[in-house]
C-alpha cells in the first residue's frame, strides 16, 4: 500500500507543475464566464501557448463555435466538456483526418517486448538536448521494474562526455554499457552490443545515439544504417524506435517527427521535460499530423520521474484536475 | 530556417501590389497572416500581439512612395520592425570599464566584455538540452581567436559527465590554431577547470558549484587568464533551489556577464523561462543555439522582447567554430527573403584573399578562365560550409530551394571530371573532342554526356563572366539572376524556375538601396 500511494504522489507531483502553471489557467478561465466569442478567443489564446498550433486549435476552436452557434453548447461547463473531448479525440487517433467530435476510445501503446528468451531490441534517438540519455535511463528502470535484464549500447560516439553520461547512468542503473573507440563508427558500436546482448542473454538492449538534428541528411542516413545493422542481428529489430521529444518544443517538433519517422522508423514518442512549465501542447499538434504515438512522459531528472503516457489523464491534467 | 515564415510574407505582399494606398482595410488581412505565420514560427502570442499592433499603426494610411508598389512599402515596414525588435548586439571594446561598456551597449555591432584588470567572468545560464555546455566551448573558442586566454569552467555538478565534457571540449578548442602570429597558438589559450569528486546525483550537489567557481577564479588569477567561463548546471526555471544556487554563484562572483542560452526551436515555453532568469540574474545578454535546424527561430524574436537583452551569438552548427555573431538586419533579411548577403561575404572574404580574388578578376576579364580556376573556386566555395547552407544565404534562393536536394556529392563529381583533365585540356576546354571527352568519362568514373555537359555550361559561364568584366557588383548579381536556369555550373541548380522575375518585381533598386543603407 505504502509502495502504491508513493508511486501515485510521485506522477502527480511531477504533472502538478504542468498543470497548476499551465492549464489549470483553462479551467479557472472558462468555468462562471458567459459563453460568448470573447470566451471563446481567450481559449483560443490558451491553446495556442499551449504549443497545440495553429491547426489543431483551429479544427478545435471551429468545432466549439459551430457548436454553440447551432446551440448544442449552452453554457462554459458545457464548452469545457467539449474542449476536453476535442482534445482526447484528437490525442486519440493519429493523422489529419480526425473528427474532433468523434467519441474517441484511445488504444494505449505499450513497448512491443518479444516473448521471453528472445532480445528485444530499442533503438532511441532525438535532436541534440532532447534528454535521449536521461530517457534511456528512465527506460531502463521501467523496464528492470518489470524484471527485464537491460544492456545499453553507447552508440553516441561523437558528443564528448556521451558515453561516459551513460556509463554513470549504467553504474547506478546495474547494468552493463556497451562502448566503442572515441569517434567509432556508431553502427559498429550497435552491431557489437547485439553481438554482446544474444551472447549474455538479456532481455532488451537498448541502443543510445547522437543527437541529430533532423536538417542533416548524412546523420539521419546514419540512423538508417544502424537500423539495419540491427535488423540482421535479431528477427525484425528494431522492435522499438523511440523518439525523444522536449516538451518545450515548438511546431518544429512536426518536422522532428517526420524527419525522424522516415530515416528510423519511429514507433514511438517520448515526451520528455514536462515538469517545467511547458505543456506539451505540441503532443495535440503532432498527433494530428502523424500517426506516432507518445508511450512515455518524462517529469523530472530521477530516473523513476516516469510514466505511461495516457490521454485521459492528460486532458484532464490539462484542465487541473 | 526562417524560410517559410518568408513563404507566407511573399504570397502576402503579392496579395497588396497594386493599390496606390495603404489602408486599413487592404493591410488588415495581411496583418493576420503576418500574425498566424509568427505563431507558426513559435513567436510567443503577446510578443506577435504588439508587433502587429506597431506595424499596423506604422501601415495605416501611408501613402506609397511613388517609387514602390504598396507591397514594398509594407515589407519595408515590417523589415524595420523586425530588425528593432530583434536588435543589434553592442560592440564592447577591449579593456572597457563596465561603464564604458555600459555606454557603448547602446550602439551597433557585437563583442564579449573585456575588464582590465581581469579576468572578465561570463557566466552561462539556461535549460537542460539548450546547449550551454557546447557553447561554452565554441565561446572560448571564439575568444581565443581574437587572442583572449580563456578557463573554462566545470560548474555543472549534476548532470552526469559534464565535467568530463567540458574537459574534452576544452582540448579540442585549444587544438584548433589561433589566428595569432604565424597562426599558431597566438596569445590566447584555452585551459580548463573541474572538480570531478564534487559531482553528485541530480539535486545532491546544490551550491557546490559556488565554491568550485570562487576557487577556479582564484586560480585564473594567478595565473593571469583574461575571461573566465562558467559552464552552470542545466535547470527548470521553476526548481527553485537550482535556480536559487545561480543566484549565489552571482552574489558570489559578480560575472560581468550573464549570458542566457536558449534553444532556437523552443515553443511558447521560451518566454516563460527567459522571464525567469531574467528575474533572478538579470541577463547581459542571449545565445540562440540549433540555428542550424529548420526551426523557425521564433523564439529568438520571443526571448529577446521579454528580456530585453541583446542577441549575441547563434549557434550554427555541432563545429566548435559554428558559432557566430548576430546581426538583426541579416535575420530580418532572411525573414523577408532577401537573403543573407553580408554572411556569405563574410565567409568569402575568410576564405579567399585578395590578391587571388584580383588575380581571378584579371583572368576573367581577359577570358583566361580556366578548369583549374574554376576548381580553385569551388573548392574555396566548399571551405565555406555545406551548399546547401550557402545557397540560403542568397537573396530569392530562399524560397526555390526548398524542394530542391543539393547533394555535394554531386561536385565531388564535378572534381572529379576536373582531375581527369590534362592541364592543358584545363586551360582550353575547347580542346576536349569527343575521344577525350570519353577519356576524361572513364577516368572520372562519369558518362559522356556529363563531361560534355560542364563543358558547355562552362563555355557559357566563362563567356558571361567576361561580359561582366566592366560591371559593378549590384549590376552582375542581377546579371546573374537574368541568367535564370541557363548558366548554372552547379548540377541541380539548373532551371530554378522564376528565381528572376521574382525578385526583379519584388525589389526595385531604389528599395534594395534603402535596404543596403540600413546595413
Amino acid at each position: 500500500m505504502a509502495f502504491f500511494k508513493d508511486l501515485i504522489a510521485k506522477v502527480s507531483q511531477g504533472l502538478a507543475k504542468t498543470r497548476q502553471a499551465v492549464v489549470a489557467k483553462l479551467t479557472s478561465l472558462i468555468l462562471g464566464r458567459t459563453l460568448d466569442e470573447s470566451l471563446l478567443a481567450d481559449v483560443e489564446r490558451a491553446l495556442l501557448e499551449a504549443d497545440v498550433g495553429v491547426g489543431a486549435t483551429g479544427k478545435i476552436i471551429a468545432a466549439a463555435r459551430e457548436d454553440f452557434r447551432a446551440g448544442k453548447i449552452k453554457d462554459s461547463a458545457e464548452l469545457l466538456v467539449h474542449l476536453k473531448r476535442s482534445l482526447k479525440a484528437l490525442l486519440a487517433a493519429g493523422g489529419p483526418d480526425v473528427d474532433v467530435r468523434a467519441a474517441s476510445a484511445f488504444i494505449p501503446a505499450p513497448l512491443h517486448l518479444r516473448p521471453h528468451g528472445e532480445l528485444t531490441i530499442i533503438l532511441v534517438t532525438g535532436i541534440n538536448g532532447a534528454g535521449k540519455t536521461t530517457s534511456i535511463a528512465k527506460l531502463t528502470k521501467h523496464l528492470q521494474e518489470q524484471r527485464k535484464s537491460v544492456l545499453l549500447g553507447a552508440c553516441d560516439t561523437f558528443r564528448a562526455g556521451a558515453v561516459k553520461q551513460l556509463e554513470v547512468w549504467g553504474e547506478r542503473l546495474g547494468v552493463d554499457v556497451i562502448r566503442g573507440q572515441a569517434n567509432a563508427d556508431p553502427a559498429a558500436v550497435a552491431f557489437d552490443a547485439c553481438k554482446a546482448a544474444l551472447a549474455r542473454k538479456v532481455d532488451v538492449l537498448i541502443i543510445d545515439t547522437a543527437g541529430r538534428l533532423q536538417t542533416q541528411d548524412p546523420l539521419m542516413k546514419q540512423l538508417a544504417k544502424i537500423r539495419s545493422v540491427l535488423a540482421k542481428q535479431a528477427q525484425d529489430a528494431p522492435h522499438e524506435a523511440l523518439l525523444i521529444l522536449d516538451a518545450t518544443t515548438g511546431q518544429n517538433a512536426l518536422r522532428q517527427a517526420e524527419a525522424f519517422g522516415n530515416a528510423a522508423g519511429i514507433t514511438g514518442i517520448i515526451l520528455s521535460k514536462l515538469d517545467g512549465t511547458a505543456k506539451g501542447g505540441i503532443v495535440v499538434a503532432i498527433r494530428s499530423a502523424v500517426d506516432i504515438p507518445v508511450k512515455f512522459v518524462g517529469t523530472g531528472e530521477r530516473p523513476e520521474d516516469f510514466a505511461p503516457f495516457d490521454p485521459d489523464t492528460f486532458v484532464e491534467g490539462m484542465f487541473g484536475q | 530556417m526562417f524560410d517559410r515564415l518568408t513563404d507566407s510574407f511573399n504570397g502576402l505582399f503579392r496579395k497588396l501590389s497594386g493599390n496606390a494606398k495603404l489602408s486599413e482595410k487592404n493591410i488588415a488581412d495581411a496583418v493576420a497572416e503576418v500574425r498566424t505565420s509568427l505563431l507558426e514560427a513559435d513567436v510567443s502570442l503577446e510578443v506577435i500581439n504588439d508587433f502587429t499592433t506597431q506595424v499596423m499603426q506604422e501601415a495605416v494610411g501611408k501613402e506609397v512612395t511613388k517609387s514602390l508598389q504598396p507591397g514594398q512599402e509594407m515589407i519595408g515596414i515590417v523589415y524595420d520592425k523586425l530588425v528593432a525588435l530583434l536588435g543589434d548586439a553592442p560592440a564592447i571594446p577591449a579593456g572597457a570599464t563596465p561603464q564604458q561598456a555600459a555606454e557603448v551597449m547602446m550602439q551597433d555591432g557585437p563583442g564579449v566584455l573585456q575588464i582590465t584588470p581581469g579576468p572578465t567572468v561570463v557566466m552561462m545560464c539556461g535549460l537542460q538540452g539548450s546547449g550551454k555546455t557546447t557553447t561554452c566551448g565554441k565561446l572560448a573558442g571564439w575568444l581565443r581567436k581574437r587572442n583572449r586566454s580563456v578557463m573554462l569552467v566545470a560548474a555543472d555538478l549534476q548532470r552526469p559527465a559534464a565535467i568530463e565534457q567540458l574537459r574534452t571540449l576544452a582540448e579540442q578548442v585549444g587544438a584548433i590554431p589561433g589566428s595569432g602570429p604565424g597562426g599558431g597558438a597566438g596569445v590566447g589559450k584555452v585551459v580548463f577547470y573541474g572538480e570531478p569528486d564534487k559531482a553528485a546525483e541530480y539535486g545532491q550537489a546544490v551550491g557546490v558549484a559556488v565554491g568550485v567557481c570562487q576557487r577556479a577564479l582564484a586560480q585564473a588569477r594567478r595565473e593571469g587568464i583574461d575571461t573566465v567561463i562558467l559552464d552552470t548546471a542545466g535547470r527548470l526555471h521553476v526548481n527553485d533551489e537550482l535556480m536559487g544556487e545561480l543566484e549565489q554563484v552571482n552574489k558570489a562572483l559578480r560575472p560581468h556577464q550573464i549570458f542566457l542560452v536558449a534553444d532556437a526551436m523552443t515553443g511558447q515555453d521560451a518566454v516563460k523561462s527567459a522571464k525567469a532568469f531574467h528575474a533572478r540574474l538579470q541577463v547581459d545578454g542571449l545565445i540562440l543555439t540549433k540555428f542550424d535546424s529548420d526551426t523557425r527561430g521564433g523564439a529568438a524574436l520571443s526571448v529577446k522582447a521579454v528580456t530585453g537583452a541583446p542577441i549575441r551569438f547563434i549557434g550554427t552548427g555541432e563545429k566548435l567554430d559554428q558559432i557566430e555573431e548576430f546581426h538583426a538586419a541579416r535575420i530580418a533579411g532572411r525573414i523577408l527573403g532577401m537573403g543573407d548577403v553580408l554572411s556569405l561575404v563574410q565567409k568569402a572574404k575568410e576564405q579567399v584573399s585578395d590578391d587571388e580574388a584580383k588575380a581571378l578578376e584579371e583572368k576573367i576579364s581577359k577570358g583566361q578562365m580556366g578548369m583549374d580556376d574554376f576548381l580553385a573556386q569551388l573548392k574555396s566555395l566548399r571551405r565555406m560550409g555545406p551548399l546547401k547552407q550557402l545557397m540560403g544565404l542568397l537573396p530569392g534562393v530562399g524560397n526555390e530551394m526548398k524542394n530542391l536536394h543539393i547533394d555535394d556529392k554531386q561536385i565531388d563529381q564535378v572534381e572529379g571530371i576536373v582531375h581527369s583533365m590534362t592541364p592543358r585540356e584545363r586551360r582550353d576546354v575547347s580542346l576536349l573532342n569527343n575521344s577525350r571527352r570519353g577519356r576524361v568519362a572513364r577516368g572520372s568514373g562519369t558518362k559522356v554526356e556529363q563531361v560534355g555537359g560542364l563543358v558547355n555550361q562552362f563555355k557559357t559561364v566563362s563567356k558571361l563572366m567576361q561580359q561582366f568584366g566592366g560591371m559593378s557588383a549590384a549590376d552582375r548579381v542581377n546579371a546573374v539572376k537574368g541568367m535564370g536556369g541557363g548558366g548554372g555550373l552547379l548540377p541541380g541548380l539548373s532551371g530554378m524556375p522564376g528565381l528572376a522575375q521574382q525578385r526583379g518585381s519584388t525589389f526595385t533598386p531604389s528599395i534594395k538601396s534603402k535596404f543596403k543603407k540600413r546595413k
